[in-house]
C-alpha cells in the first residue's frame, strides 16, 4: 500500500468545545503522535467536510475523525478510498461526563490516543478475488419447497442443480388432494397445484434434476462447494438449500390411540391418500364410514412423543372435514381437539368447517376400545363422554424434521464430535421469575436426532447442520430466521419449521433469496450478514502456529478447517469476520489488516495510566461493539454518566478478545479489565452465536494468569450487557470501580 | 423471466419496519439499489416499541441495530423518512412513483445535540409511548432513532416558543418554513411493507378501554415494561403508580369477532405469555390470570408457552370476557362466564391489558393506489400490478421470524422484476 499519510481532526461542535480543552486534545496529536491536526466547530457540517476533502486531494489518505460516535454520522464521515477511524469524544465522553473536569479532559485524550494509535496500526482491506466462483445452486429436496427454491432460483436467472432422492418430483405434497386455502375468501380447499409447479420445474432450461440420487459429501465454501453423490458423480455448487422436508410421525407408537389395533384407525396422511383416490372406505369392510372422528395433536404436544406443536394439523383436519362433508354429506364428523390452532386468516377455514356441521370437541381423548369407542373427557362438560358408533378414526399426527437420513444408522459417533453438536442444540432457558418464590420453570432437552447427515458436511465442526429444537435445524435468531452457522447454506420448508404449503413456498423463496445473495456476496468477497460488506478476512502466519487447534475448534461458523499437516485453513467465503479465531490463537498469529492483537494491544498502551499516588484507577472495557457499544452511547444521549476511570476499546465480538490482551493491560499498569458482551447461554444474543460464551469461558480460566502474575482475581470480571441496559449501565461499571478499589492499586503502575 | 427490459432496476420499499428494512437490506447486500419511504421520522417501526420478543425475550433494538448498521455501511440505501406514496403510475420494470413528504422542519444537517428539546417547553404526547408519556415539541424519537436527527412537532410552528427553538439550534438546522412537498421516484419494482396498527381498543365498548386507566393494551405494555418507556421499565399501573399484584391478560380482544377483526392476529397468544414473564420477572407475588379461547403456540413456541402456564401464579380461564364493569373502588372487574367450569365470575384486578390484535395499515389510511386486499384489508397478489408486492403484516398476520422470511421472499420477488 501507499504511505500512510495521516490526518487528525478534531470537532468541537456539540458540545465537546464547551466541556474539553479542545487545544490540549491537539496538542495530544501534534507532540505525542507528529501527525497534522485540524480543529473545526462543525465537522459533519459542509465546510467541516470541505476542509476534510481538502486535504484528501492534497494526499491525505487515512482520516481519524474525533468527534461523535461511530453510530453516527457515517454516511458523512464517509470519503473514497480513504480509511477513517472514529474516537468518540461525544457519547461516550462528553455527553456522559461532567464539563471541564481533569478527568473528562484526560478521558478525551486518551480516546483520542487509542483512536491515532489505531490509524498507525491499520490497513483498510482490499477485496480479495481467488478463482472461479460457481453460481449454480444446489437445492437438495424435490418437494414442494425444493421445486419453489429450484424455480423462483432459476427464474431470477441462476442455474440449479436439483436433487432428489426418490425417483419423482413433489414429495409429500404430491399426494394431497387439495390444499388449504390461501386465496380469499379462504373457505374452501384449493386445488392442489404441485404437479404443474413440477412440470415448470421440469421444463426450465436452467433447472437439472437429479432423481434418485443424494449427497455423499459436502465440502468447500459458499461460491466452490464441492458435492459428492450417492452415484459417484460430483459437482461444484456455489449455495445450497437444504429442502428436505419432514415425515409423518410414526403413527406405530400410538397404540393407545388404536392405531394398528383397528384397521379403521388411520393417520391424516392416509386419509389424504383415501381423499385423493377419491374413495373413503373403511379398511375393514370397504364401505364409507357414516361416523368419522378426528383426533388432533396425536403424538404432539406430548412429552412422550413429539414436544412441539405441527402448526398444520388443525387446518389439515378441518380441510379433510370439508372434503368428506362434500363428498358424503351425510357423513357425521367431529373434530377433538385441545387447542384448536388457526391462526391468521385461517380462522375464516375454521369457521366455514363449523358452518358446515362439523363437531368440534374441546377435550383429551382417554381410551378407545377395540370397536372405536372413543371416550374423551370433555372439557366443557367436565366430565366423561363416550363416542359410540364410530367408523372411523383419523389420528392427526405431526410432522418430523428430515434433517438427517434415518435410513443410514449415524457413523457419527466420535465422541469429541458429538459433544460438539450437541452443543448447538439449543432450548429455551427457563423463565426468570422475582424472588425466589418459583423455582424457574425448565423443560426436558430432546434427544439427537438420529441418522447420517443429509449432506455430511466435511467441516471440522462436524457433519450435521446444527439443530436448534426438536431436530429442525431453524435459526436461533427472532429478527434473522435465515441466519445460518454454515455459510452458503440456507434450510427452507417443513424440514426447518413446521409449516403448510403456503408458507413453505415463501420460505422456499426467501432461502432461494440468501442463496443468490451468498454466491454474489462470496464473488464480490465481501463478508455475509452481519458484517455484511466487510472485506477483511482473517489472515494465518503458520510459521509461529503450534497447531494447537483451538482456532478451528472454537469457529462459531466451522470456517477454519485443518490441513493434512495439522495447520489450520481458512475457507474464506465461510468466514464471517467476528475473529473469535484471532481471540483463540495463544501464539497471536491471526489477524486481519485493520483488526489485529497488536492492535488492540497497542491502543491499551496509548492510555496514560497515572501513577499509584493520583488515586485514578484505569479500567480497561473491552466492548462488544453491536450491543454494549451502542448501550454506551446512549447513557450519554440520554445525558446519564459513568466513571471516567473506564477506557473503552469496542471490539467485533467478545469472542475476538485474546486474553493476551488482559495480561497485556495488568502489566502496562491498569487496575482492571472489564468484559462487556452480549448473554451467552441457551437464550444466547451474541451475534456470532458462541463468541460471548468462548469469552466466558476463557475467562474462567485467566485466574492462573493472574496468580502468575500476583494479581487479585477481582481484577477482570465479564459483564452480560443487553443493547437496552443502558440505565443499569453505569451501575454495573460503578460496582467494578468500587471492587478495585477495595482491591487497591495494581502494583504494576509505573512499571 | 422479464417481458421486457426494465427501465429502472431501483427497488422501492414502502415502509420502514421490520419488513420493509428486511426487504430492502436482503436486495441492496445483493448488489441491488433501493429506497425505503418510511411515514414515521425514524426507521423501526412496531418492533423498536416493542420491549422484548418472545420466546427468546430479547430486546428487539439488538437486531435493529445490526439491521442500521447494515444501511450505514450499505452505499446502494437510500432512506426517505416522513414520507408517503402519493400516486403510482406505469408498469412493472417502470414506475413512476410520486412521494409526498411531510415536514419534519429539520434539515438533513442536524447533528442530534439536543439543544432544541433543552429549550423547547411545550409538551405534546409521545406517540412512542402510545401516548402514555409526553415529550417536549423538539424531540428525537427515541434513543435508536434512525436517522438520528430531531423532529419539531407540527404544533409547534407558528408559536413564538418556535423562534427560541430555532434559535437555539447553533447548526441552522431548523427550518420552521418547511412546507408539505412532493418529488418522483422512478423505480422498477415496489414492495408494499406498511405493517400493522393496533386495533383500536375503544372501539370495543364492554371492555371500557377509554373510562378505566388501568385498562391497557398489549402494546402500552410493551411500553410499560421498556427501560426506554415512561415508567424506565417498572410496570405500574398509570391510575396510581402502583405495583399491580393482581392481572388480567384478555386474549382475542376484538380478535376473532366478526364485529371487530374476524381473523386472528396470531402473536397475541405468545405477546400474552411474554407479559405473564415480565410481571413475574418483576414482582414475587403477582397473579396473572389470562382469559382465552385458544392458546396458539405454534411449532416450538409451545415451550414457552409450557413454561409460562407451569407456573403456579399463572392461571389460565377458557372463556372470552363479556365485559370490564367498573369497580366500587374504581378498578376494572372482569366479567364473564368460565365455559369450561360454566362458573359465572366477576374478578377484581389491579391490572388489565387487552391483547388487541393487529390491523393492516394499509387499509387504515386512505388508499391512494388502489392495491388489491382481502376483506380484511391485507394485500394480496394482483396480476395487473405484478411489479408490486407485499412483504410482512401488509400481507396477512404474522410474528416477527415470519415477517422476515415474507420480507425476504418479497426481496426475490422485487429483483425479479428489475432483472
Amino acid at each position: 500500500m501507499s504511505t500512510r499519510n495521516t490526518g487528525v481532526y478534531l470537532c468541537s461542535g456539540c458540545g465537546i468545545g464547551n466541556a474539553v480543552s479542545m487545544d490540549g486534545l491537539k496538542n495530544v496529536v501534534e507532540s505525542e503522535f507528529k501527525k497534522s491536526c485540524k480543529i473545526h466547530e462543525y465537522l459533519c457540517g459542509d465546510e467541516g467536510l470541505d476542509l476534510i476533502r481538502s486535504d484528501i486531494v492534497e494526499g491525505m489518505n487515512q482520516i481519524v475523525i474525533a468527534a461523535c460516535s461511530p453510530r453516527a454520522m457515517a454516511d458523512r464521515f464517509r470519503f473514497n478510498s480513504v480509511q477513517v477511524i472514529r474516537a468518540n469524544l461525544r457519547e461516550q465522553v462528553v455527553w456522559s461526563h461532567p464539563e471541564k473536569t481533569e478527568d473528562t479532559q484526560m478521558m478525551a485524550e486518551d480516546n483520542l490516543r487509542m483512536a491515532v494509535t489505531e490509524a498507525g496500526k491499520s490497513t483498510a482491506p482490499e477485496p480479495q478475488f481467488d478463482g472461479e466462483h460457481s453460481e449454480v445452486i444446489m437445492v437438495v429436496g424435490g418437494g414442494h419447497s425444493g421445486l419453489t427454491a429450484a424455480y423462483e432460483s432459476a427464474r431470477t436467472g441462476y442455474d440449479v442443480l436439483l436433487v432428489e432422492r426418490a425417483l419423482q418430483l413433489g414429495g409429500m405434497a404430491r399426494k394431497w388432494s387439495k390444499r388449504m386455502p390461501i386465496h380469499p375468501p379462504y373457505q374452501n380447499p384449493q386445488p392442489n397445484t404441485v404437479a404443474n409447479l413440477i412440470e415448470a420445474v421440469k421444463n426450465h432450461p436452467r433447472i437439472t434434476v437429479k432423481m434418485g440420487s443424494t449427497v455423499a459429501k459436502t465440502s468447500g465454501m459458499p461460491g466452490k462447494f464441492s458435492v459428492d453423490f450417492s452415484d459417484g458423480s460430483s459437482h461444484t455448487v456455489g449455495a445450497v438449500v437444504l429442502a428436505t422436508g419432514w415425515r409423518p410421525y410414526d403413527a406405530g407408537r400410538l397404540k393407545h390411540l388404536g392405531y394398528g389395533v383397528s384397521p379403521d384407525v388411520v393417520t391424516n396422511v392416509e386419509l389424504e391418500g383415501m381423499l385423493a383416490e377419491g374413495r373413503i372406505a373403511r379398511s375393514s369392510d370397504g364401505n364409507v364410514p357414516e361416523v368419522v372422528v378426528f383426533i388432533q395433536c396425536a403424538g404432539s404436544r406430548d412429552s412422550d412423543h413429539l414436544p412441539y406443536c405441527s402448526s398444520v394439523c388443525c387446518g389439515v383436519s378441518i380441510k379433510q372435514a370439508l372434503q368428506l362433508r362434500e363428498a358424503h354429506p351425510d357423513v357425521m364428523i367431529y373434530i377433538i381437539y385441545e387447542e384448536l390452532r388457526t391462526p391468521g386468516v385461517a380462522e375464516e377455514f375454521y369457521r366455514t368447517c363449523q358452518r358446515a356441521g362439523v363437531i368440534f370437541m374441546k377435550g383429551k381423548v382417554q381410551k378407545i376400545s377395540s370397536s372405536l369407542e372413543i371416550t374423551v373427557n370433555d372439557a366443557f362438560l367436565q366430565e366423561e363422554i363416550p363416542l359410540q358408533g364410530v367408523e372411523m378414526i383419523v389420528l392427526a399426527i405431526g410432522m418430523v424434521p428430515n434433517s438427517t437420513n434415518v435410513e443410514i444408522e449415524s457413523q457419527f459417533l466420535d465422541e469429541e464430535k458429538l459433544k460438539l453438536l450437541s452443543s448447538d442444540v439449543n432450548h429455551y432457558a427457563p423463565i426468570k421469575v422475582a424472588g425466589a418464590a418459583t423455582e424457574p420453570i425448565t423443560l426436558s432437552a430432546d434427544p439427537l436426532p438420529k441418522g447420517e447427515s443429509i449432506l455430511n458436511l466435511q467441516y471440522r465442526q462436524g457433519p450435521h447442520l446444527p439443530m436448534l429444537a426438536h431436530g429442525f435445524p431453524d435459526s436461533h435468531y427472532i429478527c434473522f430466521p435465515y441466519e445460518t452457522r454454515r455459510s452458503g447454506i440456507y434450510v427452507a420448508g417443513p424440514v426447518r419449521r413446521p409449516m403448510d404449503m403456503g408458507e413453505s413456498a415463501e420460505d422456499a423463496t426467501g432461502a432461494a433469496m440468501k442463496a443468490i445473495q451468498a454466491i454474489r456476496t462470496a464473488a464480490r468477497g465481501f463478508a455475509l450478514h452481519p458484517r455484511a460488506g466487510d472485506l477483511s478476512i482473517p489472515r494465518i502466519n503458520l510459521n509461529p502456529c503450534t497447531k494447537c487447534r483451538r482456532c478451528t475448534v472454537e469457529c462459531p461458523f466451522g470456517a477454519i478447517d485443518e490441513t493434512e499437516q495439522g495447520f489450520p485453513s481458512v475457507n474464506v467465503t465461510r468466514c464471517r469476520r467476528c475473529g473469535t479465531c484471532m481471540g483463540a490463537c495463544p501464539v497471536r498469529t491471526i489477524s486481519f489488516t485493520n483488526y489485529t492483537i497488536d492492535m488492540l494491544g497497542s491502543m491499551i498502551k496509548a492510555v496514560h495510566i497515572p501513577d499509584e499516588m493520583e488515586e485514578k484507577p484505569r479500567i480497561l472495557a473491552l466492548v462488544c461493539e453491536n450491543d454494549a457499544y451502542p448501550a454506551l452511547d446512549m447513557v450519554g444521549i440520554a445525558r446519564l454518566s459513568f466513571s471516567a476511570y473506564v477506557r473503552i476499546i469496542p471490539v467485533r465480538c467478545l469472542g475476538s478478545v485474546n486474553l493476551l490482551l488482559v495480561s497485556d493491560a495488568l502489566s502496562a499498569g491498569y487496575d482492571g479489565v472489564m468484559f462487556m458482551g452480549c448473554k451467552s447461554g441457551d437464550d444466547y444474543q451474541c451475534h456470532f452465536m458462541k463468541g460471548s460464551g468462548i469469552a466466558q469461558e476463557r475467562l474462567s480460566k485467566v485466574g492462573e494468569t493472574l496468580k502468575s502474575m500476583a494479581l487479585e482475581s477481582e481484577r477482570v470480571t465479564m459483564a452480560e450487557v443487553s443493547i437496552a441496559d443502558s440505565a443499569t449501565l453505569p451501575k454495573v461499571i460503578q460496582n467494578f470501580v468500587e471492587v478495585l478499589e477495595s482491591v487497591g492499586p495494581n502494583p504494576f503502575k509505573g512499571f | 423471466m422479464p417481458e421486457s427490459q426494465p427501465r429502472s432496476q431501483i427497488i422501492l420499499v414502502v415502509g420502514g419496519g421490520i419488513s420493509g428494512i428486511t426487504t430492502a437490506l436482503e436486495v441492496a447486500e445483493t448488489g441491488y439499489d433501493v429506497v425505503i419511504l418510511e411515514k414515521a421520522p425514524t426507521l423501526g417501526g412496531r418492533v423498536a416499541q416493542l420491549n422484548r420478543y418472545f420466546p427468546k425475550l430479547c430486546h428487539p433494538t439488538c437486531g435493529l441495530e445490526i439491521n442500521f448498521q447494515r444501511i450505514r455501511k450499505n452505499p446502494h440505501v437510500t432512506v426517505f423518512t416522513m414520507s408517503t406514496v402519493a400516486a403510482i403510475h406505469g408498469e412493472r420494470g417502470d414506475y413512476t412513483v410520486t412521494v409526498r413528504r411531510t415536514p419534519r422542519y429539520v434539515k438533513p444537517h442536524c447533528t442530534a445535540c439536543g439543544d432544541c428539546a433543552r429549550v423547547a417547553e411545550m409538551k405534546v404526547q409521545n406517540p412512542f409511548d402510545y401516548g402514555l408519556g409526553d415529550m417536549t415539541a423538539a424531540y428525537l424519537p427515541h434513543e435508536m432513532a434512525f436517522p438520528m436527527r430531531y423532529v419539531i412537532a407540527p404544533q409547534l410552528i407558528g408559536t413564538h416558543e418556535a423562534e427560541n427553538v430555532k434559535a437555539a439550534c447553533k447548526y441552522n438546522a431548523i427550518d420552521l418554513e418547511e412546507k408539505e412537498s412532493t418529488f418522483d421516484l422512478h423505480v422498477g419494482a415496489i414492495v408494499w411493507a406498511t405493517g400493522w396498527q393496533p386495533y383500536d381498543a375503544t372501539r370495543i365498548s364492554p371492555y371500557r378501554y377509554a373510562y378505566l386507566k388501568d385498562v391497557i393494551t398489549n402494546v402500552e405494555m410493551e411500553r410499560l415494561a421498556a427501560n426506554n418507556g415512561p415508567t424506565h421499565g417498572q410496570i405500574l399501573c398509570p391510575s396510581n403508580g402502583e405495583f399491580p399484584k393482581n392481572v388480567a391478560l384478555v386474549q382475542c380482544a376484538g380478535s376473532r369477532d366478526h364485529n371487530h377483526l374476524p381473523y386472528c392476529s396470531r402473536i397475541c397468544c405468545l405477546a400474552s405469555m411474554k407479559h405473564a414473564a415480565y410481571l413475574r420477572e418483576q414482582y414475587a407475588d403477582v397473579r396473572v390470570d389470562i382469559y382465552y379461547i385458544d392458546i396458539r403456540a405454534h411449532d416450538k413456541l409451545e415451550a414457552f408457552y409450557r413454561k409460562i402456564v407451569n407456573d403456579p401464579q399463572v392461571r389460565m380461564i377458557k372463556s372470552k370476557p363479556a365485559e370490564i364493569r367498573i369497580g366500587t373502588a374504581g378498578e376494572p372487574v372482569v366479567c364473564g362466564e368460565n365455559t369450561l367450569t360454566r362458573h359465572i365470575y366477576s374478578n377484581s384486578y389491579d391490572l388489565v391489558v387487552l391483547a388487541t390484535g393487529m390491523q393492516p395499515s394499509y387499509s387504515m389510511n386512505e388508499s391512494l393506489v388502489n392495491l388489491k386486499t382481502d376483506d380484511y384489508g391485507f394485500i394480496v397478489p394482483d396480476a395487473d400490478k405484478n411489479g408490486i408486492f407485499s412483504a410482512g403484516v401488509a400481507a396477512g398476520p404474522l410474528d416477527v421470524s415470519m415477517s422476515v422470511q415474507s420480507a425476504t421472499a418479497a426481496a426475490l420477488k422485487a429483483i425479479q422484476a428489475v432483472i
